[in-house]
């Protein structure tokens, strides 16, 4: 008599979905660990710099470049204090000197540059398209092709050791980027708005004020978020322009640190450097918010 | 209120001309509504005549005043348009109001003003939303709302019920009517939807690729469309269109037979026979009588359609009443009375009385 084998119970459908799905689950928790240890490292990488500056920021000056390592071992505060008045001049002078720079850089830009974009957007004038491309055109210059020839012409303007050169180009639309995005932004809105806008006895002015602008505040809060963070941090413009260290801008004041004999204060340099990113940060996180704001305001149709 | 003259206008973009010299006088207080297929020109005269778009040649005139040069502000009209183009941003009260604002009219004025219009279209509740709040409805009566406000001499309307649906277009459109009849005032409606046309106007004017194709009540252009353009685009459905060789007194219908003219009619040569598909019998009698085999039934309750294919292949549209009972494959006879049908000669216009 020979020994037979019994067969394994076959198993119901109910276990082997069950079976199944378990794995599922299993393969997706692996999938989605890996993926997140991945994003983690890659950020670290990324925010490595920053966090590096922060410490370095709080460190005495023979402990910046000894290790890689983050955590001061002591916490050199004075590091802020002493950076603040390092200079022949304040940084009370620097930051003023940048806030007024800058701030009247982003009201000349967002304004000049809605103007310009409002009237490729929606008026009719002669040689338009022309314009327009000319105006394209200067996007592909790069600033330090025309850096001399408009160096020169502000020198015979008597601008030169003054803001001008920094503050007027900003209120003659002369950022092509902001006009081409303002432009993108105008041409999507319906143009029955300004129709309707006409028959209740607009001019195309109070089209642009009182229908355009109020519906372009996404736009608006874009140009002058990246206005704001292109002037702050803008170091060649100042160091063409400026030769003063009371006019100096915080960029420029950040440089005079390093000093050609070696001395240099590294410690009070970053504890500089982490302010300077500060009103950045800042000016973001309060315009970020009609950014969004305005991509929630349709309701057209 | 106030009528409005177009004199030989023209429109032409680049070379391109799309409006071919319009005459049109729309009299004072009237209901006209511009209708036609998409492309014909209706938008474009509105916008010409609300002073959105220019016109390359021709006088308008609003009342006795030639506007062609006067912006859109000063003819003292609104427009109503098809996405309604509230603005966004503002409440429902500062929409109504905007246009007032910028007349400069007294405060107490524009608050009685917009207070009248939200009562007259009920939106007194919506005053403080915002447009994105409001139902598709309810915006265009804020549209219409802001419109009024004004209290223009004359109302332009562009397709305004187009984005709503079947049941609120309907609703609408008796709103709408109710309005006229209580304004007054000169209104000119441009639309693509003939039952539209027909329930609200007072005269229509039919558009076809920038001409006048014809201009009358809802009446005449159903009863007598003045060419076979605006036989087959007023109805539906569609008026049914038979070639015919016609002999003084009668016509035959290739395929079908010979139909004696009605008494009057006198033509030669060929010509077009239109027949509306509830002047098509399906029954025996009449002038005519053809057989012919069902092939589709369309049941819309009060009214049924017959699709009855004839012997050549041709199929003709026949309208009976909710009640018949008709099954695809069944043999019918089909009658035509010779005065109930409209004839159209070969250059394809109305022969017989207008």
């Amino acid at each position: 008599m020979t020994e037979t084998t019994l067969a394994p119970a076959p198993r119901s459908t109910a276990d082997i979905a069950r079976a199944y799905r378990a794995a599922k689950a299993k393969r997706a928790r692996r999938a989605a660990l890996l993926k997140h240890v991945f994003l983690i490292l890659a950020s670290l990488v990324m925010i490595y710099p920053l966090l590096w500056m922060l410490a370095s920021s709080l460190k005495p000056d023979n402990a910046i470049f000894g290790n890689l390592g983050l955590w001061p071992r002591q916490f050199e505060w004075g590091n802020y204090q002493q950076g603040w008045n390092a200079l022949p001049v304040s940084f009370t002078s620097f930051f003023r000197n940048s806030i007024i720079v800058t701030v009247l850089s982003v009201i000349g830009n967002v304004i000049s540059c809605s103007f310009a974009a409002y009237a490729f957007a929606r008026l009719e004038f002669t040689g338009k398209t022309i314009w327009f491309a000319l105006m394209m055109m200067t996007l592909m210059i790069p600033y330090h092709v025309v850096l001399i020839p408009q160096y020169l012409l502000f020198l015979q303007l008597g601008w030169v050791n003054t803001y001008l050169p920094l503050i007027v180009p900003k209120f003659l639309a002369g950022d092509a980027f902001f006009i081409f995005l303002m432009i993108q932004f105008f041409r999507q809105l319906p143009r029955e708005l300004d129709e309707a806008a006409m028959i209740d006895g607009c001019s195309p002015f109070k089209i642009y004020w009182a229908i355009i602008m109020p519906l372009s505040l996404p736009a608006m809060a874009t140009a002058a978020i990246f206005s704001f963070i292109w002037t702050w941090e803008d170091f060649l413009g100042p160091l063409v322009y400026l030769n003063n260290m009371e006019a100096y801008t915080v960029p420029l004041a950040l440089r005079s640190f390093i000093s050609t004999d070696g001395v240099s204060q590294y410690g009070p340099l970053f504890a500089m450097s982490v302010l300077s990113i500060l009103p950045i940060v800042l000016f973001f996180v309060v315009f970020q918010r009609f950014i969004i704001r305005g991509i929630a305001m349709s309701g057209l149709k | 209120m106030a009528s409005v003259t177009l004199s030989d206008v023209r429109k032409a973009y680049g070379p391109v001309e799309v409006i071919h010299g319009v005459n049109l006088d729309v009299k004072s207080g009237e209901f006209l509504v511009l209708v036609g297929p998409s492309g014909c020109g209706k938008s474009t005269l509105l916008r010409m005549i609300a002073g959105l778009e220019e016109i390359t040649d021709g006088t308008i005139a609003i009342g006795d005043n030639i506007v062609n040069d006067l912006p859109a502000s000063q003819r003292n009209l609104s427009m109503v348009f098809q996405s309604y183009a509230l603005y966004p941003h503002m409440s429902v009260q500062k929409n109504l109001a905007f246009g007032l604002v910028n007349l400069r009219m007294p405060r107490d004025e524009i608050a009685r003003r917009v207070a009248e219009a939200a009562r007259i279209l009920r939106i007194e509740e919506l005053l403080e939303r915002k447009p994105r709040q409001l139902s598709g409805g309810q915006k265009q009566r804020v549209a219409i709302g802001r419109a009024i406000v004004r209290e223009p001499q004359l109302f332009l309307f562009d397709e305004p019920l187009s984005n709503l649906d079947a049941e609120l277009r309907v609703q609408m459109r008796v709103e709408l009517a109710g309005l006229y009849n209580r304004l007054g005032t000169t209104m000119i409606y441009v639309t693509h939807d003939q039952t539209e046309a027909m329930t609200m106007a007072t005269r229509i004017v039919v558009l076809s690729k920038g001409h006048i194709e014809q201009v009358g009540t809802p009446y005449e252009l159903y009863n007598f469309p003045a060419n076979l353009f605006v036989a087959s685009f007023i109805g539906s459905p569609k008026m049914n269109l038979l070639a015919a060789e016609a002999r003084e007194d009668s016509a035959e219908i290739k395929g079908l037979g010979v139909l004696p003219l009605p008494p009057g009619l006198t033509a030669r040569g060929p010509i077009s026979v239109g027949v509306r598909p509830e002047h098509l019998q399906l029954a025996g009698g009449g002038d005519l009588s053809v057989g012919g085999t069902v092939t589709l039934v369309e049941y819309l309750g009060s009214e049924v359609f017959v699709y009855v294919q004839l012997a050549d292949g041709r199929t003709l549209l026949a309208q009976a009443p909710g009640t018949a009972q008709h099954r695809i494959g069944d043999a019918v006879t089909l009658s035509l009375a010779a005065e109930r049908a409209h004839y159209f000669d070969e250059k394809g216009l109305r022969l017989g009385p207008m």
